[in-house]
């Protein structure tokens, strides 16, 4: 037992098949990964390998079928329970953004702690205010997230998470739909506010840059059935800023991940799925 | 902050007032467009076009409409059918509303039911018309029914539908935040069907004031053949066609087309303001 602080997520030697319509599709097979707590772990690898799969199996989407998923000591899934309960020791952030169209900003982000009882709304609502304002929210919580652009979105969704005190943020392409200049902001937003917070953020990515710049590792995924073909040490310290894009050693890195990212999308591509 | 604060004053100063001409300009196209309608209607009736030349022009359906609006009847027959649509597009939601959502939320629920509605959904209100003069012990509630089932399927399927579309997104969202399964009915899927069941109550109400119309004239005016326009709109316009009025038919025409219209800006006023977040769109 490893149990080294908070928020460590270890899959080990998970199996996921979809059976649906009797055509069973292995989405992931024999995948352990370990990611330390307080740890950002980057997920790449091809389209369609089953990232999002793994992420689900971690939240409690779904179930798998072999296997096991533990947080710290807790067994989530695995022999005798075959799908984790959600929670909100671990919540996500989808690429395409769940914030409530009918919610307020603020509504939203007090959403979390409302409904797990833990505070009144109205305590809700002030601990909402000062994270948003932490976060440069300030002046959107009137709004509908249908008012604001897609950036400040996802910035209030990721704030919404960190209402629940997680130990453990799973993000599904956050930031995918973004246009870069957008995202190279998002990405020193998040990092502040992981500096702040020391979450364990699971990160699941199609850009390699966004992959390094942000990682301490990065685990890059065969095509499906899914599971880790490799594991990169970003050996580049925290805090960082934007100079790192620049240097010597993440642009080895890249080199690294790239062609290793290559040849699973080449076997992707020729097993006849979307090239990435 | 000072000098922020009539700055800021001044912008949604000149934004109402935009607003404000913006409304402005649309009522006067309404008014253009009705005055325009009325113009060719006249013109058309006295010049004796095909089609609209047999029909008496707006001046001589006025001439008819004035004193009608002094006229008690004509009001009941509003009152009447009023009551009617009211009556059956309430029930409609009362229960079209908690089925519809029952359907969507529980499978063995849909299962069970959505079978025998659709077998009855194509079924056009008014052939319910006889079996429901048979079944209801007074025209009055065998009208009520009528009306009722004009609105109720489509209410139905508006719940159903928009229900069912919710983005998955938000419920796993809600659930990784901690919400019960209460909760996620509350707080996603009723304010996520709120739109549709507006969409519903809209489509629902223009279809009862179709049914209330016909089921009046079918069934004689629920009784009230006494006063000449007691029976409700339906009634006033099968007498006045038995009496060889046609302008006042014309009249019974108008009328419900504008007690239709009120009803549905006001759902739709009510829809505005129980929606807030689609205002933006
Ligand atoms: N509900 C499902 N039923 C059956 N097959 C599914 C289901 N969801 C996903 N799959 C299949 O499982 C595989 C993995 O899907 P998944 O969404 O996990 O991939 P991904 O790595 O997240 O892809 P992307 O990078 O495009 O988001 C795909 O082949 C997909 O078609
Ligand atoms: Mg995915």
């Amino acid at each position: 037992m490893l149990a080294n602080g908070k928020g460590a997520i270890r899959i080990e030697h998970v199996d996921k098949v979809y059976d649906a319509a009797g055509a069973p599709v292995q989405a992931i097979s024999d995948c352990s990964l370990d990611i330390r707590a307080g740890e950002i772990c980057m997920i790449v690898g091809p389209s369609g390998c089953g990232k999002t799969t793994l992420l689900n199996a971690v939240a409690g989407f779904h179930d798998i079928t072999g296997g096991s998923i533990w947080l710290d000591d807790e067994m989530l899934c695995g022999p005798g329970k075959p799908q984790a309960q959600p929670g909100p020791d671990r919540v996500v952030v989808f690429q395409n953004g769940a914030l409530f169209p009918w919610k307020t900003n603020l509504e939203n982000v007090a959403f979390g702690p409302v409904v797990q009882g833990r505070m009144s709304k109205a305590a809700a609502r002030e601990k909402a205010r000062e994270l948003m304002a932490m976060a440069g929210l300030s002046g959107t919580e009137n709004s509908y997230p249908g008012e604001i652009s897609s950036g400040v979105r996802r910035r209030v969704e990721i704030v919404r998470a960190l209402m629940n005190d997680p130990k453990v943020l799973l993000l599904d392409e956050p930031f995918r739909a973004l246009d870069s200049l957008t995202k190279s902001v998002m990405h020193e937003a998040l990092l502040e506010i992981y500096y702040k917070n020391k979450v364990t953020i699971f990160f699941i990515t199609h850009d390699l840059e966004e992959a390094i710049f942000l990682g301490q590792r990065v685990a890059i995924m065969t095509t499906r059935p899914c599971k880790p073909k490799k594991v990169l040490d970003v050996d580049i310290p925290h805090p960082r800023d934007y100079s790192v894009l620049t240097s010597r050693r993440f642009r080895e890195l890249m080199e690294e991940t790239v062609h290793a990212v290559h040849e699973e999308a080449v076997k992707a591509f020729e097993a006849g799925e979307k090239e990435m | 902050m000072s000098a922020a604060a009539p700055a800021a004053a001044l912008a949604t100063g000149r934004t109402r007032g935009r607003e404000g001409s913006a409304l402005a300009r649309r009522v006067r196209r309404a008014v253009v467009s009705v005055v325009v309608f009325v113009l060719l209607w006249e013109l058309g009736s006295r010049l004796k076009w095909p089609w609209v030349g047999d029909a008496p022009p707006p001046s001589a359906v006025l001439k008819v409409w004035l004193p009608l609006l002094t006229d008690p009847g004509y009001w009941y027959s509003w009152y009447q059918s009023s009551r009617r649509v009211l009556t059956g597009f309430l029930f409609a939601q009362l229960i079209g509303i908690p089925l519809g959502l029952a359907m969507a939320t529980n499978r063995v629920f849909n299962d069970l039911t959505f079978p025998v509605f659709e077998v009855l959904r194509p079924i056009p209100p008014l052939a319910w018309v006889p079996a429901a003069i048979i079944f209801w012990p007074t025209q009055e509630s065998s009208i009520a029914f009528v009306t009722f089932l004009g609105a109720f399927f489509v209410v139905v399927i508006n719940v159903l539908g928009g229900a069912k579309s919710i983005d998955v997104r938000y419920f796993q969202s809600a659930y990784s935040m901690g919400a019960t399964k209460w909760d996620v009915f509350r707080r996603i899927i009723l304010p996520a069907t709120l739109p549709s069941i507006f969409v519903g109550a809209a489509v629902g109400m223009g279809i009862t004031w179709e049914v209330v119309v016909a089921a009046e004239m079918i069934s004689g005016g629920g009784g009230a053949i006494q006063s000449s326009a007691g029976g409700g709109l339906g009634f006033f316009i099968w007498n006045s066609y038995i009496g060889f009025s046609y302008p006042q038919i014309v009249v019974g025409m108008i009328s419900i087309g504008i007690a239709g219209y009120i009803s549905s800006s006001i759902i739709r006023a009510v829809g505005v303001v129980c929606t807030p977040w689609l205002r933006t769109r």
